[in-house]
């Protein structure tokens, strides 16, 4: 049985927890909104740049002389997994979400006996994959010092993703990060890159264009594609601080949640114990007075 | 009415605008393009210069580079840099000038070259 000094001093402990949890809460909400706008009003332009992407990959019809960032390298052996989480913790299971997603699928890649090359964005899925997968690690990408994320940096990425691609590095490219769905919904995802993902091609009406290209094919392609990319990994960063945010209000509002019950529970044990000893003081005194 | 299409302006954090127009004109790479109802499916690029949007009143834009999709009575506007012209004012044309007059002596290729003599003549076009 602790003591009351104990008891006290625990109370005073989680109360001054609470104090922070809540004020993160509160820090995460504002940041929440912005981040939230910003991945909302970002969405269209990612999606109607890949269905521009999709179009034209229908509209290809001599595969063999396609660019390979569009059709790929028609190999399956060497992917790279692109690995996107934040810079900070204290985000419930953000981060570990995403890791576990990217985990699996490094096992079975290693698994069908394939190579794999890894890049991380943001330090905390860095810390997480190292431990297993530290050797397959290339590169690591960290926006800490940045505020809002921009075009920048997911070009940055981009980049160097092509880059890769262009030296033969890999065949496939995964990028995987949290999808914003509402503040206490984020879904981690997986989404192929390189070459483009025709798996929602069936959705899209089943019209066949074929294009008047201004100037030629070839040409938009050669700048469409790595535009592309960086489109795909900055929405993808945006849904993350989106994600982020929001994941991190609610684990603050459960923290703040579960420290009031801590308290509620250590104030009546410090009440109980303090009437304890009150009642044993008072027997005591009374059989003293008995006894003479 | 039927000799609409819908036009939309998306950069990459915000639609821009959306809305019906009777005609488009775009700097297109290779020249001005005007873009009417049932125009076949086209991509292009955009090169920097004005994007005028012709519906009952006219709007135009200022862009500097951008793609352009055309398919089933729909322009997309895909870029990062479209200004409503209505909005821009002089001091920040000025200060664009400057920098496009700084950009294409740095220039290598002709490629750049001619994008950024395009940017410049644009520039000094609409700070008149």
């Amino acid at each position: 049985m602790p003591s009351l000094d104990d008891l006290k001093k625990r109370i005073k402990s989680v109360k001054s927890t609470q104090k922070i949890t809540k004020a993160m809460k509160m820090v995460a909400a504002a940041k929440l909104r912005k981040a939230q706008e910003s991945a909302e009003k970002g969405r269209p332009y990612s999606q109607k740049m890949q269905n521009i992407i999709l179009n034209l990959t229908k509209s290809i019809n001599d595969p063999q002389n396609a660019p390979k960032l569009l059709v790929g390298t028609g190999e399956d052996k060497k992917y790279l997994c692109v690995v996107l989480t934040a810079d900070r913790g204290l985000c419930g299971g953000f981060n570990s979400n995403i890791c576990k997603l990217a985990k699996t699928n490094f096992k079975k890649i290693l698994g069908e006996g394939k190579e794999l090359n890894i890049i991380t964005v943001g330090s905390k899925g860095h810390d997480q994959i190292k431990r297993e997968y530290g050797k397959y690690l290339i590169k690591k990408f960290s926006f800490k010092d940045k505020k809002n994320i921009s075009f920048n940096e997911a070009d940055e990425v981009g980049k160097e993703i092509i880059s890769l691609f262009n030296q033969n590095k890999f065949d496939k490219c995964i990028i995987f990060y949290n999808n914003f769905k509402n503040v206490i919904t984020q879904i981690p995802q997986a989404q192929q890159i390189i070459p483009a993902e025709t798996k929602n091609l069936k959705e899209s009406n089943d019209e066949n264009f074929s294009y008047e290209f201004e100037p030629e094919e070839d040409e938009i392609l050669e700048d469409l594609l790595p535009k592309n990319i960086s489109t795909q990994v900055f929405k993808a960063l945006l849904e993350n601080a989106a994600s982020e945010q929001g994941s991190r209000m609610t684990a603050m509002d459960n923290a703040t949640r579960n420290a009031g019950d801590l308290v509620d529970k250590l104030t009546i044990d410090y009440n109980r114990s303090r009437q304890a000893s009150i009642t044993k003081e008072l027997i005591e005194i009374i059989s003293g007075a008995e006894s003479l | 009415m039927s000799d609409k299409f819908t036009v939309e302006i998306i950069s990459p954090d915000q639609t821009i605008s959306k809305q019906e127009a009777n005609e488009v004109i775009i700097p297109s790479y290779e020249g001005q393009m005007g873009i009417l109802n049932n125009h076949i499916p086209l991509i292009t690029f955009l090169r920097p210069g004005v994007i005028t949007i012709k519906a009952e009143g006219e709007k135009k834009y200022y862009v500097e580079e951008g793609t352009v999709e055309f398919s089933n009575n729909n322009l997309l506007i895909l870029t990062s840099t479209a200004r409503d012209l209505a909005n821009l004012d002089n001091s920040k044309i000025k200060e664009l000038l400057q920098k496009a007059e700084a950009n294409l002596k740095t220039q290598s290729t002709d490629k750049e070259k001619y994008i950024a003599s395009y940017k410049l003549e644009t520039l000094k076009e609409i700070s008149q």
